[in-house]
């Protein structure tokens, strides 16, 4: 694996090696005093990040800072891309200087594709306008083999603004190629064009696509292993997907009631940052059900695995001496 | 006077046995087995398939205003290599072609090059900006005689300001060229609005946003008695509204790009903004009911569209690149390859689609005139046996990126002459 650009047409080998590594990273780390392993000493990784975030950019830096890697910080707002440089010269400029990995967070659908393209540097997609968040699907996947175990024939409930979704396209793909049934619900107008149809409309891709559509949470829920909220954003109320943030809360919201719909063992899960009170009420995120900050930690876990996959070069074994 | 010009063993409209065409004062003079044309410079044509030289309705030469992606000079170049004694150049420069100022410095230009006649378009509202008429009557009086308008890349939605403009330019005796876009329903629009796009995550471009506006347009045209011209076709539903239209006896004509008859919106899954056009590329069903179209002559004509961009505007992320490609070089190999080696249209329909249709819809009267003696010589010789590789490097426009790059196309544009004179020969500008 050289570059993490999207979830699609990922092999499963990768997938389980990658979730593998993970999951020994994060034992050989727990209850340690000092987590920091020499894995990544001398490697440098910088973070580039175009729109706002928290908790994927601080993630980031301490995968690359536990393994020891130099982890560079650079915000759109506050460098030469404010004074109008292309991504293409900025992310130039960045190997330039000895940039080993470059972790791309941007507004545009692709931009990663672009990068990984004109850069000698690894490129992980740390999201790309309404395409792919990679890491954040291996972190969901994490989440939910470590409650759920294999994940093969189980239904996972995605709710909520599917088209605008990074989120949910990376857990589509990625579910699927672990051999999950997908389920999304959402009022049509949030829904991607013929999303239960698109096995074949990659040339990567092909075969098998079992993602259903449906507009009643109530009837989807007790079939469900794991639902994965996803959140609404600020400027899609205002953009006629639907009439008000109240009807949708009404229509889509995960109530103390609708949890009770849920088989005992289902998880819930949320990519964050949540909005209680519109798709989630807030005893439902405080729920034992809830995986919310298992998801936060595995994150990091997950993409420290990625970046040894990507920069230790090696695709098919776990850290194992030095971890 | 220059001296005669004979062309020996060409085949009119790729059919029936060689002859030898002289030309004479800028005119066909000769034709026949036997024409010998002494003292005449002597051209073998070998059996080369020979067509009235093409026209292109849809052109963007970028001058004034970008003439670091195309000027007049070199997008004239691109044409006659392309086999064009014709194009029509859109009206989207910098100034907008919207005052007899700017058409007459389009047309003077383009005649002073000489290698193809450039009709400028005139644009149908000042600016641009849809919100009134542009001084279309000095336009069509000035000396550049407009008789095409257009807002191209941008659509004339508001309904009431394109009655006005369908009306006026009838006055006129010209036709409005609609850029079909509603654009509310292409608002941030990326990509054909299908399963690549949505998959990609890039935002959708629907047909209804295209077919709306060319339905609301029929109608419009049909009571105002007016001319109607789609530009670059894209959906098969458009080709349904054109169906029904036609069949009222609607004054509506249309085009359909080259590379809506190739390509199709797989090209997208690497984000290569080359494949970024507008409308854009979509589906195999709409590439095939296009090509049905063409043949059929419910689309009228191949247009190309010739866009070309900078490197920064096309080498960046999807979302920030320009939509357009280049097209004027490729545009009668890819007819090739998609309509005449499927056995949808032969050269002679090749002649209707890429000279005839267009210099009618155009008003361009000495063009697309019959391979006949009288004749204005405006003729392109091809060897429809020839293939080659296009590489963007290697074409007269100053922009390069083209969607075709490494492409194997069929067909070869060996001559053209515009009135006489040989502007190209074997890939060459002439004079």
């Amino acid at each position: 694996m050289r570059h993490l650009l999207t979830t699609a047409g990922l092999p499963r080998k990768t997938v389980t090696a990658l979730l593998d590594t993970a999951e020994a990273l994060k034992q050989s780390l727990l209850g340690r005093e000092v987590r920091k392993l020499p894995t990544l000493r001398g490697r440098t990784v910088v973070t580039l990040f175009y729109e706002s975030s928290t908790r994927t950019r601080a993630s980031f830096e301490i995968a690359g800072k536990w393994m020891s890697a130099d982890v560079v910080n650079i915000s759109a707002g506050g460098s030469a891309v404010a004074k109008g440089e292309s991504l293409r010269d900025t992310a130039l400029t960045l190997t330039a200087m000895g940039a080993d990995c470059v972790v791309l967070r941007h507004p545009a659908s692709g931009a990663a594709h672009r990068l990984a393209g004109w850069v000698p540097a690894h490129v992980i997609n740390a999201g790309d306008g309404t395409h792919q968040h990679p890491t954040q699907a291996l972190l969901d996947a994490a989440t939910l083999r470590e409650r759920l175990g294999d994940l093969n024939g189980r239904t996972v409930t995605i709710i909520g603004d599917v088209l605008h979704s990074r989120v949910a396209r990376s857990n589509i793909e990625l579910l699927i190629t672990l051999g999950a049934r997908i389920r999304l619900v959402a009022p049509p107008t949030l829904l991607p064009r013929d999303v239960a149809h698109w096995g074949n409309a990659l040339a990567s891709t092909s075969g098998d696509w079992p993602v259903t559509v449906s507009h009643d949470l109530d009837a989807a829920l007790p079939g469900s292993d794991a639902v994965m909220m996803l959140r609404v954003q600020t400027e899609r109320m205002h953009g006629e997907f639907f009439p008000s943030a109240r009807e949708y809360a009404i229509s889509y919201g995960l109530t103390e009631a609708r949890l009770g719909l849920l088989p005992e063992h289902a998880v819930v899960l949320h990519p964050g940052p949540m909005l209680r009170g519109m798709e989630i009420a807030y005893s439902v995120a405080d729920s034992p059900r809830a995986a919310i900050t298992e998801q936060v930690r595995n994150g990091v876990h997950v993409r420290m695995a990625v970046l040894y996959h990507l920069l230790a070069g090696r695709d098919d074994q776990t850290p194992g001496e030095e971890v | 006077m220059t001296r005669p010009f004979l062309l020996r063993g060409i085949r009119r409209y790729g059919a029936g046995e060689p002859v030898n065409l002289l030309v004479r004062n800028g005119l066909i003079a000769e034709l026949g087995a036997s024409v010998d044309g002494t003292g005449a410079e002597i051209f073998n044509g070998g059996g080369l398939v020979a067509l009235p030289g093409l026209v292109d309705l849809h052109t963007h030469l970028r001058e004034p205003g970008r003439e670091d992606t195309e000027t007049i000079a070199t997008g004239s170049a691109a044409a006659a290599l392309g086999g064009y004694t014709a194009v029509f150049a859109m009206a989207n420069t910098d100034p907008v072609a919207d005052t007899a100022v700017v058409v007459e410095y389009v047309y003077r230009r383009g005649r002073d090059i000489g290698l193809v006649d450039v009709h400028p378009v005139g644009a149908v509202t000042a600016g641009l900006h849809g919100q009134r008429l542009a001084e279309l009557g000095a336009m069509a009086t000035s000396a550049a005689a407009v008789r095409l308008f257009s807002d191209d890349g941008l659509c004339v939605h508001d309904s009431l300001l394109m009655r006005r403009a369908l009306e006026y330019a009838c006055g006129l005796g010209g036709v409005i060229a609609q850029h079909a876009e509603d654009p509310r329903l292409t608002a941030g629009a990326q990509a054909h609005e299908g399963r690549v796009a949505a998959r990609l995550g890039l935002a959708g471009w629907p047909p209804a946003a295209e077919e709306s506006i060319v339905a609301r347009d029929c109608l419009l045209a049909r009571d105002a008695g007016a001319a109607l011209h789609i530009c670059h076709v894209s959906s098969a539903g458009t080709v349904e509204l054109l169906r029904w239209a036609k069949r009222r006896s609607i004054r509506v004509s249309a085009e359909v790009t080259p590379h809506h008859l190739l390509l199709t919106d797989e090209r997208l899954s690497g984000y290569d903004p080359v494949n970024k056009v507008n409308p854009p590329l979509r589906t195999a069903a709409d590439t095939e009911a296009l090509r049905t179209a063409l043949a059929e002559g419910i689309v009228d004509c191949v247009a190309t569209d010739h866009a070309p961009h900078a490197a920064q505007d096309k080498d960046c992320e999807w979302s920030a690149a320009r939509p357009g490609m280049l097209g004027l070089q490729t545009a009668l190999s890819v007819v090739i390859a998609t309509m005449v080696q499927p056995g949808l249209l032969d050269w002679r329909g090749v002649a209707r689609v890429m000279s005839e249709r267009p210099a009618q819809i155009g008003r361009a009267a000495d063009q697309g005139r019959p391979i006949a003696v009288g004749e204005p010589a405006n003729l392109v010789l091809v060897d429809p046996d020839a293939t080659w590789t296009v590489h963007g490097v290697q074409l007269a426009s100053l922009a390069d990126n083209t969607p075709y790059e490494g492409m194997e196309l069929p067909g070869r544009v060996v001559l053209t002459m515009l009135r006489g004179q040989v502007t190209t020969e074997d890939g060459k500008v002439q004079g």
